[in-house]
């Protein structure tokens, strides 16, 4: 098993070498880009789950850059945690770019080369991001899926100019902060390497510049992950993307950015740190449950279905960030990292369908989808699912995050945010019934009784096949999770929590 | 307390039944086209389902349990599976039982009325089952909150069903209100997890709750009432008002689930929650007993009055579930033998009484198309079978002879009188006599007023076969379980009986 050992540097190298292999098979032949891109993220997904397998059964996977030892050269580290979020992220990616074929051709047909090309160059950043066990590679690769993602959303032309251009903006801040941090960091210790540093770093938590690079750290990855109130950018740049973008920046990017925001303060940082010099914990909590309730409430005020998804996610982001200042309890982390997964299921589904309603009907504003269950049943059957997996109605996967965080909470011994988060389940209720009433019940003014047929106009089958996955994984996940050890789920994220809280990225 | 003496079986027996109408709501909307193969799959997931239930019967009767578990949680101490005691077997039978006529009901209601989107109706009406037993057979809170909320949301689009504005505003409110309910369930179901470790219902209390110590007492005490919150569907006042708007569904639906499945699940929840979560004699040290008996007697005076005001045939049934429901929580509340005995049994009996009012509700309304209890006038003789029917469970309802409502107002009465509260009785007699003052008024416009038209010569007119049917056999079956009590006939309706006495001896320690 010579090649094994390569596995996390060829999930990068071939995801940046077949961008450019399409950019020249473009040139040639249109039609050839799509194939490639899948082909390419098919085996990474695959190199994915092949990582998954050999971390959990015997272990971390160290890969040293061109054979240089860590403190000097660059590590590749894969734990339970990262080889997860990878595996999350490439599957969300093949879904949206299975589902991309249509959306593109009729989006933008001129651009089709170019957008395969960056879009190559999006999951080659976030892959990136996941992988490394190096900080200042982070960013690097960090910068390579920001840019990408700001053409991408460029591309939709009109609108999505200012939206890129405020996201743009907006993004650069933040990688400046975690960037000054890095700086900070290295100024200090002289090292990048993660493990490095959390060896490094714990005589020197007394240290002004240490504090303050965490604080730049904290600050930078809460603009990327669009935590409030530093989301300002991401309910443009959600909406006025192309279809395709927005799944993967709604369900991928904003989880790989919460990645980064989790490795950085437990493995380079440790729960010492936190919980002594920078006690950050219960501020971060209150700053979640903020985010949750504001992000519904605005979302209530949304008319258009990208827009109020854009502000769920919002408030979901909130969820995570409440689950990760609740380390200190049981259920607090392992909640965190389990809405990782449940929300790239159910966000990337929901945006899988409102571009699928998009594409065949044109429609965007939520007072215009009367009747849409009758004419594209299988799209709102598949909505359908993932609004009751937001709102959290068994047996969805949105009702396990919802135990585990009410249980953390309770631990915790904070009412206030047991209470944030039922109250919550009633606002997203609010916002999302409102279009399943709309779709399936509400009539239209002036209709009456007769039941005059309407005829089906189903999306393509490229397009509500990947939604159709999605929703049903709501519930199957949603019941994995339920057996706890049972399932391969529970041993992955529970192997991930001890490895985070307890010693960093080595060798459990 | 008993709970050592009972054995438990393990078996599949529950997994089946509960997948009988699961299986039933996929055939029925793959067979969307095609009517009458749609409903049989109805017909027949139900007569499989109530024969699977009551298959349970005798291993029950033999004082044991049944146990069917699916599945560790990842929470240490909840595992996700079914439990089969008497309590929740009575919930069951009933529900299985009704369903199937309904069912044949519901045929002929939809056809009459040329209802449109009968698929979707049949598809969630089989899904509500599958709560609604899901609900009576679940061996832990856990398990019943995941089948309660699926009762919640299956039942929307049968509330909605009309799609009208007016529909669609009752559908929000039903939600507003049970949902609400449902995150103060859970909220309590974590609370509880949290304190104790374990959500198992097990009879005479869960013991770690009762040896949390004195230093607890406000927090049981506000628990409770989050539980109380969370069971929202048993319609205690003054969060009763989704139920009178609910009944601008189809009338099946408001016979079956407002009369029986949604609403005794409420009930069902209390009862649980008193007798198996916290148990009799730690409700007693809190003084919750006498706090839940208050609200009910409230409820059931109140709801009497609002009852004696509607002129809408099926919202002063509304009302007078309402009402009836709390003679339930009462009974529980009296903490005593007789008074739990006196609700267990009153759920059944309720069920059998109620639906058969709302079905001869239903078919005036599609024979006549009279909705309003002053049109009613001379309906007893256009259709003398149904009103013969709403006329003998509408008795039973004011506890009068010759239907069963007599027998759980007895032991209910009885159940006061055991506690020594001599209150509650005068509470209980009185609503009584509130109900007639409200029934009695049907009955007489119905058979002895002359329609205004003067015409003296009137038509026999009955409802198609498909529901004058099953509202007799409900009628009969109410009379029936009367007679077998009071004649010791011993026929079939006397299991309910058995293990009634089977469940009250879970609960109450044996002295």
């Amino acid at each position: 098993m010579f090649l094994a050992e390569h596995y996390p540097v060829l999930v990068i190298v071939i995801s940046l070498l077949s961008a450019f292999t399409i950019l020249i098979a473009g040139w040639v032949n249109k039609k050839a880009c799509l194939p490639i891109s899948l082909a390419t993220i098919s085996v990474q997904l695959l190199l994915a789950f092949f990582i998954l397998h050999q971390v959990i059964t015997s272990g971390t996977i160290h890969y040293w850059l061109g054979g240089w030892a860590p403190p000097w050269g660059i590590e590749y580290v894969m734990d339970a945690f990262n080889a997860y979020v990878l595996v999350i992220v490439l599957f969300i990616c093949l879904l949206a770019a299975i589902y991309s074929k249509r959306s593109i051709e009729k989006e933008q047909p001129g651009k089709i080369v170019p957008f395969y090309v960056v879009f190559q160059l999006l999951i080659t950043g976030l892959c990136g991001i996941t992988v490394t066990g190096d900080i200042f590679n982070l960013y690097v690769f960090l910068e390579i899926a920001s840019l990408a993602a700001y053409a991408l959303i460029a591309v939709a032309g009109g609108r999505a100019l200012k939206a890129s251009y405020n996201y743009v903006i907006m993004g650069s801040i933040g990688a400046c902060f975690y960037l000054l941090g890095v700086g900070f960091l290295y100024a200090v210790t002289g090292s990048l390497n993660m493990h490095d540093l959390s060896l490094l770093l714990p005589p020197l938590y007394g240290n002004k510049v240490v504090q303050a690079a965490f604080v730049f750290f904290v600050v930078g990855m809460s603009i990327k992950m669009a935590l409030f109130p530093l989301h300002i950018w991401q309910p443009d740049a959600y909406t006025y993307a192309p279809s395709a973008v927005s799944v993967i920046i709604a369900a991928a990017m904003s989880k790989v950015s919460i990645y980064a925001f989790i490795r950085v303060f437990f493995s380079v940082f440790t729960t010492d740190f936190i919980e002594i010099y920078v006690p950050i914990a219960a501020t971060l909590s209150w700053i979640a449950a903020i985010a949750i309730i504001v992000g519904s409430l605005i979302a209530i005020m949304q008319t258009n279905l990208k827009r109020m998804l854009a502000y769920s996610s919002v408030s979901q982001v909130g969820y995570i960030v409440l689950g990760v200042g609740l380390y200190s309890t049981q259920w607090g982390l392992y909640g965190a990292l389990m809405h990782i997964l449940n929300h790239a299921i159910t966000k990337g589904c929901l945006f899988l369908v409102a571009g699928a309603i998009i594409y065949r009907s044109g429609l965007w504003h939520i007072r215009d989808f009367e009747g849409l269950g009758k004419k594209m049943p299988y799209t709102s059957a598949a909505f359908t699912i993932a609004a009751l997996s937001m709102i959290g109605v068994p047996p969805t996967v949105g009702f396990m995050t919802k135990l585990c965080l009410v249980l953390a909470s309770l631990e915790a011994v904070e009412y206030v945010f047991v209470a944030v988060i039922l109250f919550s389940t009633l606002l997203n209720l609010v916002y999302f019934w409102r279009v399943i009433d709309r779709m399936y019940f509400v009539r239209k003014e002036g209709e009456e009784e007769s039941e005059h047929e309407i005829k089906k106009e189903e999306a393509p089958l490229s397009m509500v096949f990947p939604a159709l996955i999605l929703g049903s994984l709501c519930v199957i996940v949603g019941i994995l999770w339920l057996p706890g050890s049972v399932t391969p789920l529970q041993p992955i994220v529970n192997q991930a929590v001890k490895a985070l809280l307890g010693m960093g990225v080595v060798v459990p | 307390m008993t709970e050592g003496l009972i054995v438990s079986i393990s078996s599949y027996i529950p997994l089946f039944a509960i997948l009988c109408p699961a299986t039933a709501s996929v055939l029925i909307l793959l067979s969307s086209k095609r009517p009458n193969i749609r409903e049989s799959w109805t017909i027949i997931a139900g007569i499989l389902q109530f024969s699977l239930i009551a298959s349970m019967i005798p291993t029950i009767l033999n004082e044991e349990v049944i146990e069917c578990t699916f599945f560790q949680t990842m929470f240490e101490g909840i595992a996700f599976g079914f439990k089969v005691d008497a309590f929740g077997l009575i919930f069951a039978l009933t529900a299985s039982f009704l369903w199937i006529l309904v069912s044949f009901y519901s045929i002929g209601y939809m056809r009459s009325l040329r209802e449109h989107a009968q698929t979707r109706y049949y598809f969630c009406f089989a899904i509500a089952i599958f709560g609604a037993i899901g609900v009576a057979l679940s061996a832990n809170l856990l398990t019943m909150y995941v089948f309660f909320e699926i009762l919640t949301v299956s039942t929307y689009p049968l509330v909605i069903h009309e799609q009208s504005k007016e529909a669609i505003s009752a559908g929000h409110k039903y939600f507003a209100y049970l949902l609400t309910a449902g995150v103060f369930l859970l909220f309590a179901i974590m609370m509880t997890y949290y304190l104790t470790g374990t959500t198992d219902f097990t009879g005479g209390g869960i013991k770690a709750l009762a040896e949390l110590g004195p230093a607890y007492k406000l927090t049981l005490v506000i628990l409770f009432f989050c539980f109380l919150l969370g069971f929202m569907k048993a319609a205690w006042m003054p969060f009763h008002s989704w139920l009178p708007t609910a009944m601008i569904a189809p009338t099946p639906v408001s016979a079956l689930l407002h009369a029986v499945a949604v609403v005794k699940a409420g009930v069902f929840g209390i009862v649980r929650i008193v007798c198996y979560i916290y148990g009799v004699d730690l409700m007693g040290t809190l003084g919750l007993g006498l706090a839940l008996a208050c609200i009910a007697s409230f409820t059931m005076i109140v709801a009497n009055f609002f009852a004696i005001a509607q002129d809408n045939l099926k919202r002063r049934l509304a009302y007078s579930t309402i009402n009836q429901l709390s003679y339930i929580i009462l009974g529980a509340a009296l903490l005593t033998s007789e008074g739990i005995r006196g609700a267990m049994i009153h759920i059944p009996f309720h069920g059998f009484m109620k639906i058969t009012l709302f079905l001869c509700a239903g078919a005036i309304m599609v024979v006549t198309g009279k909705k309003n209890i002053s049109e009613m006038a001379g309906v007893g003789k256009t259709m003398p079978v149904t009103m013969l029917a709403f006329t003998i469970t509408a008795f039973g309802m004011c506890g009068i002879p010759p239907a069963c409502g007599f027998i759980s107002k007895w032991f209910l009465c009885w159940g006061t009188l055991q506690a020594g509260e001599i209150i509650f009785l005068f509470v209980l007699l009185t609503a009584s006599l509130l109900d007639v003052v409200y029934f009695f008024p049907i009955i007489h416009i119905a058979f002895f007023k002359r329609p205004e038209s003067g015409v003296e010569e009137v038509e026999v007119k009955e409802a198609p076969l498909f529901m004058l049917i099953p509202l007799s056999l409900t009628a009969i079956f109410s009379v029936l379980f009367f007679l077998d009590f009071i004649l010791r006939l011993n026929i079939i309706s006397m299991y309910f009986y058995r293990i009634v006495e089977v469940a009250v001896g879970n609960v109450i320690p044996i002295p």
